[in-house]
C-alpha cells in the first residue's frame, strides 16, 4: 500500500497528513483540495476580517505530501481505484480519504441566491465586498457560526441583525435561560435579535440588489446583506455517485475504524456519518484524521463518538456546553445584572455530574467538564456559588483539551517525565491548547498543581516576580536598590536581581542609569554605556533614528572609526556598529559623536533598540504611507525606554512589509486608511510571526495604543522576558491584551498613559549627560592606578582590511 | 609582604570593581558595601578577557561575589573559587587600606589559585 489519495485539503485532512507524516508513512500522500489554498484555520476564520492574512491561517503542508489545489474531483472509479478530475487526468490509489467536509445549508426560500454563506476565505471576500455599500446586514441562524458572522458584520461596519428559527440564540448550547442573558449580552452591544423567526423571502430590488428580508409574518427586516448560517450538510455527493452507502439524511456512513463501505475508501470530518451523527467541531474530526491514519498504518484504534462540550467567546460573552444537556436534577445560578448564567445538570441520586450551561462566565466549564460522567467533586452549590471549583483535583483520565484529546494524566507525564515547567513547553509537548486555548488556564493550573514547584523568585535574593517587584517598588515610591532589598528581601543582591531592579528603577524614575547607587547595579554594558565584545573591548552605537541619516553625519562616523581605529559594521537594525573601543576610549569617541549631533543608541541597553523603516511613500512608487517619518516619531518616542528585555520595532510603508515589521515586538504596516499594528514579533532564537493587534488606525490611536502596549508589557512581564513569550503567557492572550489596553478592561490605561507621558517629558541623552559629569567620566579608565596606559592584554590582528581582537591563550 | 599603593579608599564606589595594575599583572579590586575590600585575578579564566573588575558585585547565601560580565559565572571574593564550576577559581590577592586611607595591594596570593 504505497498511495494514499486524499480528496478535499480543509482542516481535517491536514490533520490526517500530519499524521501519516509523524507516524512516518513511507507511501505517497497526495491531497486534491478544490480551494486555491491548503487547509487552513476556520476556527479564527473571522479574524481573516480584521487583517490576518490568509497566508497566516493557512497550515504549513508538511514535507513530503503532493498536493493539488484548485482542483475538483469529479469521479471515484472503485474497480480501477482511482479518482477522475475536472482537468480530465487522474489519480490512482491503493487508499482513498474522503475529507470533503460540508457545505452551508441555503434554505429554498425566493430570493436565496443574492444571500452569501461564511465558510471559506472567498465568502468572506465577497461579504466585505458587499459590506462596503451597506448599512444594515442580516445573518440568518443564531448559532455558534451565526453569531461568529454577525460579529463579523459589525466589524465590517454594519448594524447586524440575526434572525433565527428557535425561540433563542444558540439552542444547541445552552437552554432557554441561557438564551435570554445572551440575548441581552448581545443586544447591548447593539445587535438586533430576532429570534423565533424563519424566512419568507431575501427581497430584492429590480436591480438584483438586496433590499431586505421578509419573516413569515409579514414584516420586513431591511438590509442590503444577507448571510446564512443555519447549519451543514455533508458534502457526499462523490461518495454517493460513486454507490458508497451514505445516510438518510446525508453523511457518508462510516465503521468506528472511519472505513466506509468500500474496504479501500475511508470518510472523515464533516462528511462521515460515523455512529449516526455527522461532527461539525474541530475535536471530534481530528480525531477521526487521527483514527484513520492509524487504521491505514495498519493500527486498531477507533472513533467512539465524541465529547461535543463546547466553550468560546462571542461577541465578548463566554458561552458553553458541556456534558448532557437536561438531567433528573439541576441547579441555576442566574444573575441578570451582572449577565451570568450557570446550569448543572446532576444524575437523581445527586451524585453524578451530567453536564452543565455557562453564559457570561465561563469558569465552570474549565474546571467541571472533566467531572462529567463522575461523581461531584462538591456540593453544587459550592460548585457554582463559591468559585469552590479552581480548588479541584482532576482525574487523570479526564480530558483537558477537547481539541487534540489530550487527557489530565497526558500533561502529568509530560511535567514529570519530560520536565516541561511552563504552558508553551505543554503546548509542544502535547499539542494541547494549541486549537482554541480554551483549556490554557487549565494546563497552567495542572503546573501548579503538579508539585514542580515553578518558582517565580526572582533569584535567591527575592521572593517576589519581577512584576511584583515592579508593584512594589510603584506602589510603595522605592527609589533605590538599597530601599527594596532592606525592606522586601534579603543578602545584598546579584548579577540577576540588581540590573532587573535598575530596569524597574529606569522604566518608572526614568533617572540617569550612571547615578549615585544605581552604577552599581548595571551590567557591564549599561556601566559604560557601551556593548561589552569577547575581548573587553566595547562597541558604540549611535542612534540613526529610522535608519535616516545626512551624508554629513555618515561621514563623522567614518572619520571617528579611522581616528580611533575602530572595525565598522552595519547592522539589522539599521545604524552602524564601532567595535574595538577601550573603556578608557569610549568617552573621546562619544565626545565626537555628541558634538556632531548624535545620542546614545541604547544598543547595549534592555530598552528601545531601533525602528527600522522602509522608504515609504515618499520615495517608494508602492508606499502608502510615510513610513521614514513614522518610525522617525516612535524611536525618538520611546529611545531611552528601559523594558524587562531589549525592544525591536518597525514600520513598513506598504502590505509588501520591506521592513520586516512582523518579526518585531511591535511592528506598524501601512494602510490606505492608516496602519496595523502587530505586536509580539520575534527574529531571534525562537522566531514568532507578531500577531494583528488592531487595524486601520489613525496616527494618535496608533501611538497610543502603542504606549499602553509597552507600559503594560513593561509592568507586567518577568525579567528578560521578549514580547513574544510574555503575549504567550499572558492569561487570555491577544483577546485579553486588548480588552486591556484597548477597551480599558483594568482601569489602569490613564495610569500607563501618565507613565509614558513621564518617560518622554524626562528623558534626556545619557551620554550626553556623562560626558557632562566628572565623576561618572572617572569611571571610565583602564587603571584605577595608571589611567592614562591602554589595557596591553588587548591585541588586534587585521583582516579584509579592518581589525579583528587577538585572544591571549 | 611588598604592597603597592592604589588610589585613595574613598575613590571606590561601595558594590563596583576597579583594575588596578601593579608589577604588570591586573588586579581586580572590589570594596563591597560593608566596606570591605577584596582583590581578585583580573583574566576570567571562562573567556580568556581581563574583565572580572567590570562584573556585578553581590553575595551568594551571604558570601560576596563577583559575575563575570562575559558569561556571569559567579566567583567567590573570599577564596576566589568559581561557585558555578568548583574546578575553576581566581587568585586572590591581598589588599589593606594602609596609611593617609589608600588602598594597598601585595600580590602575594591569600589563597592558592587552582587551575
Amino acid at each position: 500500500m504505497n498511495r494514499i489519495v486524499v480528496v478535499g485539503y480543509g482542516p481535517t485532512a491536514h490533520r490526517l497528513v500530519e499524521t501519516l507524516t509523524s507516524k512516518g508513512f513511507g507511501g505517497t500522500v497526495t491531497v486534491i483540495g478544490e480551494e486555491p489554498r491548503p487547509a487552513y484555520d476556520r476556527v479564527h476564520l473571522t479574524s481573516y476580517l480584521s487583517g490576518t492574512s490568509a497566508e497566516d491561517l493557512t497550515y504549513e503542508v508538511p514535507s513530503g505530501i503532493v498536493t493539488r489545489l484548485n482542483t475538483r474531483v469529479t469521479g471515484i472509479d472503485r474497480e480501477a481505484r482511482q479518482v477522475t478530475l475536472a482537468d480530465g487526468g487522474i489519480e490512482p490509489y491503493d487508499v482513498l480519504v474522503l475529507a470533503t467536509g460540508s457545505a452551508p445549508f441555503v434554505p429554498p426560500v425566493p430570493g436565496a441566491e443574492h444571500a452569501y454563506v461564511y465558510r471559506t476565505i472567498e465568502d468572506l471576500d465577497a461579504i466585505r465586498t458587499a459590506a462596503k455599500d451597506a448599512v444594515e446586514g442580516i445573518v440568518v441562524g443564531g448559532g455558534l457560526l451565526g453569531l461568529e458572522a454577525a460579529d463579523a458584520l459589525r466589524a465590517l461596519g454594519l448594524k447586524a441583525h440575526i434572525v433565527e428559527m428557535s425561540p433563542w440564540l444558540m439552542p444547541r448550547q445552552v437552554d432557554e435561560g441561557g438564551g435570554s442573558v445572551l440575548k441581552s449580552h448581545i443586544e447591548g452591544l447593539g445587535l438586533s435579535v430576532h429570534a423565533g423567526a424563519g424566512v419568507q423571502e431575501i427581497v430584492t430590488d429590480g436591480a438584483g440588489q438586496v433590499t431586505g428580508l421578509l419573516k413569515p409574518d409579514g414584516t420586513l427586516v431591511d438590509a442590503q446583506v444577507v448571510v446564512f448560517s443555519a447549519g451543514i450538510r455533508p458534502r457526499d455527493e462523490l461518495a454517493r455517485s460513486a454507490g458508497l452507502e451514505v445516510g438518510p439524511r446525508g453523511g457518508i456512513v462510516v465503521d468506528s475504524g472511519m472505513l466506509t463501505s468500500d474496504p479501500f475508501i475511508y470518510a472523515i470530518g464533516e462528511c462521515a456519518l460515523a455512529g449516526g451523527m455527522v461532527y461539525g467541531l474541530v475535536g471530534p474530526c481530528n480525531t477521526m484524521a487521527e483514527v484513520a491514519a492509524d487504521r491505514i498504518m495498519g493500527g486498531a484504534s477507533a472513533f467512539e463518538g465524541a465529547d461535543m462540550s463546547t466553550k468560546l467567546k462571542l461577541l465578548g460573552v463566554e458561552v458553553a456546553q458541556f456534558g448532557a444537556m437536561d438531567g433528573a436534577l439541576d441547579v441555576t445560578y442566574m444573575d441578570p445584572v451582572a449577565g451570568v448564567y450557570k446550569k448543572l445538570f446532576i444524575s437523581d441520586d445527586a451524585q453524578t455530574l451530567l453536564g452543565g450551561i455557562c453564559v457570561g462566565d465561563a469558569s465552570p466549564y474549565t474546571q467541571l467538564r472533566p467531572f462529567v460522567g463522575k461523581s461531584l467533586p462538591a456540593s453544587p452549590s459550592d460548585l457554582l456559588f463559591s468559585g469552590a471549583g479552581a480548588q479541584l483535583d482532576l482525574p487523570d483520565e479526564a480530558q483537558v483539551c477537547s481539541c487534540n484529546n489530550v487527557c489530565a494524566g497526558d500533561i502529568r507525564t509530560a511535567i514529570a517525565d519530560k520536565g516541561v515547567t511552563d504552558v508553551p513547553g505543554l503546548k509542544a509537548c502535547t499539542r494541547a491548547g494549541t486549537t482554541c486555548g480554551s483549556c490554557v488556564p487549565m494546563l497552567k493550573q495542572l503546573l501548579e498543581k503538579s508539585g514542580v514547584e515553578v518558582s517565580k523568585a526572582l533569584c535567591e535574593h527575592f521572593t517576589y516576580s519581577r512584576a511584583e517587584l515592579f508593584d512594589i517598588v510603584r506602589v510603595r515610591g522605592i527609589t533605590t536598590f538599597s530601599e527594596l532589598i532592606t525592606q522586601h528581601g534579603q543578602g545584598r543582591g546579584c548579577d540577576i536581581c540588581k540590573p532587573a531592579v535598575a530596569s524597574i528603577l529606569a522604566s518608572l524614575h526614568n533617572g540617569h542609569v550612571l547615578e549615585g547607587e544605581r552604577a552599581t547595579l548595571q551590567d557591564t554594558n549599561d556601566a559604560f554605556l557601551a556593548n561589552i565584545q569577547k575581548n573587553g573591548t566595547y562597541s558604540v552605537v549611535p542612534r540613526i533614528p529610522g535608519g535616516e541619516i545626512t551624508p554629513e553625519k555618515l561621514i563623522v562616523i567614518g572619520e571617528v572609526a579611522r581616528d580611533f581605529g575602530l572595525y565598522t559594521k552595519i547592522t539589522g537594525g539599521q545604524r552602524i556598529d564601532l567595535f574595538g573601543a577601550r573603556v578608557d576610549q569610549l568617552p573621546e569617541i562619544w565626545r565626537r559623536l555628541v558634538d556632531a549631533g548624535f545620542e546614545s543608541g541604547h544598543a547595549y541597553g534592555k530598552a528601545l533598540r531601533t525602528v527600522k523603516s522602509c522608504v515609504g511613500s515618499t520615495w517608494c512608487r508602492y508606499g502608502v504611507q510615510d513610513s521614514v517619518g513614522m518610525a522617525i516619531a516612535l524611536e525618538l518616542r520611546y529611545r531611552g525606554l528601559r523594558s524587562p528585555h531589549k525592544l525591536k520595532s518597525a514600520v513598513s510603508g506598504c502590505a509588501r512589509e520591506c521592513a520586516e515589521a512582523r518579526s518585531k515586538d511591535f511592528g506598524i504596516i501601512a494602510t490606505e486608511q492608516g496602519w496595523n499594528l502587530y505586536v509580539g514579533g520575534n527574529g531571534g532564537f525562537k522566531p514568532r510571526h507578531a500577531d494583528l493587534l488592531a487595524n486601520d488606525l489613525t496616527t494618535d490611536e496608533l501611538i497610543r495604543t502603542i504606549d499602553r502596549f509597552l507600559m503594560f508589557y513593561i509592568r507586567t512581564a518577568d525579567r528578560l522576558q521578549r514580547t513574544s513569550t510574555w503575549l504567550e503567557s499572558l492569561d487570555g492572550g491577544l483577546d485579553y491584551l486588548r480588552e486591556v489596553i484597548m477597551e480599558d478592561s483594568l482601569g489602569i490605561c490613564a495610569d500607563l498613559d501618565a507613565q509614558m507621558e513621564r518617560h518622554t517629558a524626562t528623558y534626556a541623552d545619557e551620554w550626553a549627560a556623562t560626558l557632562d559629569d566628572p565623576e561618572k567620566l572617572s569611571r571610565f579608565v583602564s587603571f584605577v592606578n595608571a589611567p592614562g596606559v591602554p589595557d596591553p592584554s588587548i591585541v588586534f590582528s587585521s583582516e579584509r582590511g579592518q581589525i579583528k581582537p587577538v585572544m591571549a591563550q | 609582604m611588598n604592597w603597592t599603593t592604589i588610589c585613595a579608599f574613598e575613590a571606590l564606589l561601595p558594590e563596583r570593581g576597579v583594575c588596578a595594575l601593579v608589577e604588570g599583572t591586573q588586579v581586580a579590586i572590589f570594596r563591597t558595601y560593608d566596606d570591605d575590600l577584596y582583590a581578585l585575578g583580573n583574566l576570567d579564566p571562562f573567556s580568556g578577557a581581563y574583565v572580572l573588575s567590570r562584573g556585578i558585585v553581590g553575595t551568594r547565601k551571604g558570601e560576596p561575589t563577583v559575575a563575570s560580565p562575559l558569561h556571569k559565572q559567579v566567583f567567590s571574593l573570599v577564596t576566589g573559587r568559581c561557585l558555578d564550576d568548583e574546578a575553576v577559581s581566581v587568585p586572590v590577592y591581598s589588599v589593606r587600606v594602609g596609611d593617609g586611607g589608600r588602598v594597598e595591594v601585595s600580590l602575594e596570593q591569600r589563597v592558592e589559585a587552582g587551575v
